[in-house]
């Protein structure tokens, strides 16, 4: 996880480090465990908004992971970063989780994509959405809303695989790991990801490049 | 050299091309092909427009309280640990400090006739420890001192390579909490506490990975500094090979013993 970032300690779990607080909780200090809640919960919680898009869900699998961690901690092995173990968790439990949502939603009849504004956008957005506006804020704030939309139509895997590789930074071998599948298939995995994002974007990364061009014209 | 295609770009933008080179080459020529690749970029430069809200400071105070009902207490099994093999390793170490103790008493071992004296059994036994645990703060203090003037090999390298005190971070580690169990049935809480205070920065530094970050590199040095710890074993551990020194090697055998053995 190169560019995960350790979350603000507090003063009182400063000073104790992963390994230790590890060891006490296996030697029954339950308490021991919020060392390590405190330290990495706002990073958990950022992968699973970006990976289940709404802070309901992303809130639902930082809880789990960590409930899931403690249980398994046992078979934690001393040499690991516990970070990225608790990482690897919470990515396997969102993506059962998206399944699970998108399985429920099958089920329904298909309404547009809810943003958690409120607003209603239709999928058919994501690719007939005329020409942005030419203020520059609006138009990333349109973008934003879009890609949102459009990684939420990739499948749970491609999702995943495109928010480890390219916000967290992950290895190959890790995204391979969370998938259960083998390197040369993770890769495809983010290949076919990053092709469907552009698809659904197209629209506005050449109004964009558009913008751009006619910029650099005197 | 033909167009490379859109899965080919994507996987050069993220260095997983076999021909990486070769693209590179022909994008330099190519206006089409690196206005392709520009596209790319746009809309991975886009997934940074999507806002994360930050769940605020104490986000994770908050799910402590929300989890830590839900947490039963782990009972801890003693014998676990023990058939790891880096256990096992400083397993070997203290089974011949055993020796050495056995051996000792054996040598002292008084004629059947003779009544057995017992602290001079006791006396060889703490000598043996004091030499021991003295050899022991002697390569920790070479780990430690290697650890604290560690640096990374490049400027503004992202990572240190802790590898090889990290290896003897974990075999001191196992030895250092044998010694500190025997110091303890000793009776000698000097002992205990600077085996203590080791104990706490090899547990970090056997259970860092193998590269780090110059700042955790810090962390660990300013650790070190901070506590005197290099101070601390020094003394200790001079003072323990003088007295390992001091005291006699060999059992003097006191008149009444040689007494009672010219009577038999």
């Amino acid at each position: 996880m190169k560019r995960m970032k350790t979350g603000a300690d507090s003063a009182e779990t400063q000073g104790i480090g992963d390994a230790i607080a590890i060891e006490r909780v296996l030697a029954g200090d339950r308490d021991a465990y919020r060392v390590l809640v405190e330290r990495y919960g706002r990073d958990i919680y950022r992968l699973a908004y970006r990976m289940t898009g709404n802070s309901h869900d992303a809130e639902e699998v930082v809880q789990e992971a960590f409930l899931r961690a403690y249980q398994k901690l046992e078979n934690f092995e001393a040499r690991a970063n516990f970070r990225t173990w608790v990482y690897r968790i919470a990515a396997n439990y969102a993506i059962d989780r998206m399944r699970q949502r998108r399985s429920d939603e099958s089920h329904r009849e298909l309404p547009g994509k809810k943003m958690e504004d409120g607003q209603q956008l239709e999928p058919l957005d994501l690719i007939t959405d005329a020409a942005p506006s030419p203020e520059r804020l609006a138009r990333s704030a349109q973008l934003a809303n879009h890609m949102e939309a459009a990684l939420q139509r990739l499948t749970p895997a491609e999702r995943t695989a495109v928010v480890m590789r390219h916000w967290e930074g992950c290895a190959i071998e890790e995204i391979a790991t969370v998938l259960h599948s083998n390197s040369s298939a993770a890769k495809n995995t983010i290949f076919r990801a990053v092709q469907k994002l552009r698809r659904a974007l197209t629209p506005f990364t050449e109004a964009h490049a558009e913008a751009k061009s006619a910029g650099a014209r005197p | 050299m033909i167009h490379p295609g859109e899965v080919q770009l994507i996987a050069y933008r993220d260095g997983e091309m076999k021909e990486q080179m070769k693209i590179q080459e022909h994008l330099k020529e190519c206006a089409r092909c690196r206005a392709e690749l520009e596209r790319i970029e746009t809309v991975l430069a886009a997934m940074n427009a999507m806002p994360v809200p930050d769940p605020g400071e104490d986000y994770g105070r908050r799910v402590w309280q929300q989890i830590s009902p839900r947490l039963q207490e782990k009972s801890a099994r003693w014998w676990q640990g023990w058939f790891e093999p880096r256990r096992l390793v400083a397993a070997g170490a203290v089974a011949a400090l055993v020796i050495a103790a056995f051996v000792a008493g054996f040598y002292l071992r008084p004629h059947p006739l003779v009544q057995p004296n017992l602290s001079q059994e006791a006396s060889v036994r703490q000598r043996v420890l004091w030499l021991a645990v003295g050899e022991h703060l002697g390569r920790t203090e070479m780990m430690l001192m290697e650890l604290a003037n560690a640096a990374p090999k490049v400027v503004r390298a992202k990572q240190v390579d802790i590898t090889s005190e990290q290896r003897r971070a974990e075999s001191l580690l196992e030895e250092n909490r044998l010694y500190r169990q025997t110091a303890l049935q000793e009776r000698d809480p000097a002992l205990v506490s600077i085996l203590d205070s080791l104990d706490r920065v090899l547990l970090d530094v056997a259970h860092s990975p193998d590269e780090i970050a110059p700042a955790e590199l810090e962390v660990i040095q300013h650790r070190i500094s901070e506590q005197g710890l290099l101070l601390k074993i020094r003394v200790v551990r001079q003072d323990l090979l003088k007295k390992g020194e001091e005291a006699p090697l060999t059992p003097t055998r006191n008149n009444s013993t040689i007494q009672e053995r010219n009577k038999t």
